[in-house]
């Protein structure tokens, strides 16, 4: 275990992150001769696709599939490629300067970087419905991650809803090591094909294609799957069943376990507080950060790649994180030999090939991403859709005026299960795009430390002055 | 909730709210809990609502408990250990501990 | 919308949508105007949502005695003022008046803390508003919760606090409620006064008013000139860290370190001269963090969710300046770096004023800019 004190002051390259992206970064990079860490906040590599990939107790290769078990090369590539890989190491906070403030078992330290590349990957995309804050309704990806490490699986009365592939990839999974779905609820509205449809030749040609149809198959087969355009959880203490319409007829079901998902966005927190630019993309429904062909941000000497970029999928983020890491390479040591980009850039855009239909038929409609009266739009602060509405309503034209007014987005979490939702909401009521909503600015330090961990920083005399008085 | 597929892996010894718990080795305490069928691991400082662990990755936020006397803790980001002592949150956190 | 207003449609066009300018365009609808707030967008530069949200007496007007008086005034009409809101909106902006304490970590730190108190109360025609000093023992029995390095502090019984954010939402329900017009991205690019009123040219559009109220912070600096007025400034930055909610543990504010009615613990009073709203430096939250722990040992695990910088509007002498142009009848400038404290005094008597069109210089005369030339002269 590698504690803060043991870390240098400086390495050449911070790599932040430990899924695809950034195993791959730190890989490429450290066998260029590179001094790289990387940083990750989980009890060990992989990132949420290849969660656990080194210690899952899963032992039958089927259950989670050979797509996950292909993660367990690049987990070891990185222990052998001489990076330095600290896991439990909490990034929270990286400035324009490339100062990164990290936590380690309660330990703060700053360590300066020449270069730093963020590979934070992905979140679940916040579903506001009514209810979602009862115990006993958890996100798929939640669910999933038991089961990649802890070899949890649903054994209760457990019903899925939402849109996209890893709600069907879960499922099946589930199915597969013997535990138990009552039902599927498939939110993809139907319009969507009309947008999808120009990309499913692109689509048939990728990789995805042939996986998802067999998934498709595989769930069908085994739990009945409801279309419907409205989901919520009642229960007074916990969850006690899962209510759905589709055309206004309303059904119940009783349930132990609801899990919800509809896609993932790029987790932007890290990247908005180094102060990266960032645009919204309407067809990913989310903020995604301005980048070179590289992976270059805004901020120069800052990378970020992976699903963080916008949303690829786990084996592109690998060759993203690769090409981000061949360009952190001739910035810091122009002399090493490198892999051949141009056939990594290939393997990527074949990766890539599916994307735009998976994002236009995936993509949730808007009643599940702008939700109405009492349901919660902030879980941390519980503030009301109704309460965003109404101040929108008399003039609040912004997230952060907004965050002042109700107090969404100031909660632990930080704004990352209500931002996206705070953005659409204003958007709507104000007849705006969410381009000029614009999102929460945020902060350091972006996941909590202790006060005495800050009290604990190198202070200058300057800084001291500009307190005692 | 959930099961274990397999009853595999050293057993380890962790308390919550005074009551023993059989966690496992690789077990994170949000896990320990679930794997337990702990309904709730906190109330809300604001409300004082049930709450659960929810996304399992160190986003939400929702499984904070106090882990051996600290507040505050992501329960999913935390490996247990033998003798761990767990407890459920209740609204808000008392400063000293 | 604001391109189809018609001539003089408004009374009076509050520039500023902050803490100050809604405070006093809710006085102005009270007294029955018609009232257009032009405010800039999101990513203002807003002092109003970085503020530390006290409503402090204690240390106030070293330097110009009347702004003591013109303090307390504030400090004894919040009551009323959030009684007010509260009818108006049923929002409760949490107004509580304890007491107040400035801590000192050093007997140097204690012995510049009496030495200012000193001098502040021997200024001629000063008020006297009951600041003791402390030892660590007499503290300690307010706030039990000091550390060992606490060696004393001072005491003002007319200090308190208020949840600021709240009264921001407050006053911005308040004067819908009240019918005044609030238009956001609406930044002023310049005013005229042209036929008897004032044409304020904004992005969207020009905005006709019988009167016009600068209430725009350090941009008053740039607005004041257009109207025949002045607003020397000289901006400022501040941080603030913050903590999770917390159990109630601290009955009165301390000047650096306040427990929010939400429960969360505010911790700040840094100045930089930088003025870049977007830097933080976390060296600075350091020390804050720092002193907060030796002042109160009970916090040092207690977690940080968020800090923020925010540029504090202020005054080159840092007392606020109330002026009304003499080459602009009409016009006036409401600017001050106390926008919480003076909150009641915006709305309850600086309004009227401007209502009434002039200002009533037995009470806001020393707060004219006409000081900052005196000063020159001499």
């Amino acid at each position: 275990m590698t504690a803060a004190s043991d870390l240098a002051p400086s390495y050449d390259l911070v790599v932040i992150g430990g899924g695809p992206a950034g195993l791959a970064a730190a890989s490429l990079a450290a066998r260029a001769g590179v001094s790289t860490v990387l940083f990750d906040e989980n009890p060990g590599v992989g990132g949420q696709i290849y969660r656990a990939i080194t210690t899952t107790p899963v032992a039958d290769r089927a259950v989670l599939g050979e797509d996950y078990w292909a993660g367990a090369e690049l987990a070891s590539e990185a222990k052998a490629s001489g990076a330095l890989i600290v896991n439990g190491a909490t990034v929270w906070s990286l400035d324009p300067q490339k100062i990164v403030g990290v936590s380690i078992a309660g330990k703060a330290r700053m360590i300066e970087a020449k270069h730093v590349i963020i590979a934070t990957g992905s979140q679940e995309r916040p579903f506001p419905i009514p209810g979602w804050t009862l115990p006993g309704v958890m996100t798929a990806g939640g669910a999933q991650t038991a089961l990649k490490a802890q070899g949890l699986v649903p054994s209760g009365r457990t019903v899925m809803a939402g849109t996209g592939p890893l709600l069907w990839l879960l499922a099946a999974q589930t199915l597969r090591a013997g535990g138990r779905i009552d039902a599927i609820l498939d939110t993809t509205p139907w319009r969507n094909w009309l947008q999808a449809l120009v990309h499913l030749p692109d689509f048939a040609l990728s990789p995805y294609f042939a996986k998802g149809l067999a998934l498709l198959r595989e769930v069908k087969a085994k739990v009945p799957v409801h279309r419907i355009d409205r989901v919520g959880a009642v229960g007074k203490e916990k969850l006690s069943e899962v209510v759905f319409a589709s055309g206004g007829r309303e059904r119940r079901l009783p349930a132990d376990l609801l899990l919800l998902h509809q896609g993932v966005v790029p987790n932007v927190n890290l990247a908005n507080a180094a102060g990266v630019e960032h645009v919204w993309n309407d067809r990913q429904l989310c903020f995604v950060p301005v980048l070179d062909a590289d992976f270059g941000s805004s901020v120069p000497g800052i990378a970020v790649t992976g699903d963080g970029a916008g949303i690829a999928g786990g084996t592109a983020a690998a060759e993203r994180g690769r090409i981000a890491a061949i360009a952190a390479v001739r910035a810091l040591r122009p002399e090493a030999t490198l892999p051949d980009t141009q056939a990594i850039r290939q393997k990527l855009q074949r990766e890539e090939m599916g994307r735009a239909f998976l994002d236009w038929l995936n993509r949730p409609a808007e009643s599940f991403r702008q939700p109405e009266g009492e349901t919660l739009a902030c879980r941390c602060e519980e503030v009301t859709a109704k309460q965003v509405r109404d101040m929108a309503r008399i003039g609040c034209e912004g997230p952060n005026q907004m965050k002042a007014f109700l107090r969404c987005g100031m909660g632990p979490c930080q704004g990352r299960l209500c931002g996206l939702t705070v953005t659409e909401l204003i958007a709507a009521e104000r007849k705006m795009t969410p381009a000029e909503v614009g999102y929460y600015r945020l902060r350091p330090p972006v996941k909590p430390i202790t006060l005495a961990e800050l009290a604990s920083l190198p202070i200058s005399e300057a800084e001291r002055k500009a307190v005692e008085r | 909730m959930f099961k274990r597929l397999a009853d595999t892996g050293t057993a380890v010894a962790i308390v919550v709210d005074g009551k023993p718990v059989a966690a496992r080795a690789g077990d994170t305490v949000a896990a320990a809990l679930l794997a337990a069928g702990i309904d709730h691991c906190r109330t809300t400082p604001v409300t004082g609502a049930p709450r659960a662990p929810y996304c399992l990755m160190g986003v939400c936020f929702e499984c904070l408990v106090t882990v051996d006397g600290v507040g505050s803790r992501q329960g999913c980001l935390i490996p247990v250990h033998d003798g761990m002592k767990v407890e459920t949150q209740i609204g808000k956190r008392e400063a000293g501990r | 919308m604001a391109a189809n207003v018609g001539a003089a449609d408004y009374d009076v066009a509050v520039v500023g949508g902050g803490l100050v300018g809604v405070a006093t365009a809710w006085g102005l609808a009270r007294e029955g105007c018609r009232v257009v707030v032009l405010d800039e967008g999101d990513r203002a530069v807003r002092a109003s949502r970085g503020n530390f949200a006290l409503v402090w007496v204690q240390s106030k007007g070293l330097g110009l005695a009347p702004y003591a008086g013109w303090t307390i005034r504030s400090s004894n009409a919040w009551g009323g003022f959030s009684d007010l809101l509260k009818q108006e909106t049923g929002l409760d902006v949490c107004f509580q008046r304890p007491g107040g304490f400035h801590l000192a970590l050093s007997e140097k730190e204690l012995e510049a803390r009496a030495n200012i108190l000193k001098r502040l109360h021997n200024q001629p025609g000063i008020v006297d508003y009951k600041t003791e000093i402390m030892d660590h023992s007499q503290v300690a029995r307010m706030l039990p919760d000091i550390g060992p390095e606490v060696v004393g502090g001072s005491y003002c019984p007319l200090d308190g606090h208020v949840n600021s954010l709240r009264l921001f939402r407050t006053l911005h329900t308040a004067i819908n409620a009240r019918g005044v017009t609030y238009l956001p991205s609406h930044r002023v690019e310049s005013i005229a006064k042209e036929g008897g009123e004032f044409r304020l040219t904004t992005a969207h559009g020009e905005i006709r008013a019988g009167k016009v109220a600068l209430a725009a912070g350090n941009a008053n600096m740039r607005l004041a000139p257009m109207v025949g007025l002045e607003a020397p400034m000289r901006p400022e930055r501040g941080q603030i860290v913050v903590t999770e909610r917390l159990r109630p543990f601290l009955s009165y504010p301390v000047v650096t370190l306040r427990q929010t009615d939400e429960g969360t613990v505010m911790i700040g009073d840094s100045k930089e001269e930088s003025v870049d709203p977007a830097g933080l430096t976390i060296g600075v939250s350091a020390t804050e963090a720092e002193r907060a722990v030796r002042q109160f040992p009970l916090l040092a695990n207690v977690n940080v969710v968020r800090t923020w910088s925010a540029i504090r509007v202020m005054t080159q002498d840092g007392f606020p300046i109330y002026d009304e142009s003499e080459t602009h009848p009409g016009a006036f400038t409401v600017c001050c770096h106390s926008g919480v404290t003076l909150a009641a005094n915006h709305a309850l008597s600086i309004a009227p004023m401007i209502a009434r069109g002039a200002l009533d210089k037995s009470l806001v005369a020393p707060f004219s800019v006409r000081r900052f030339h005196v000063q020159e002269a001499g």
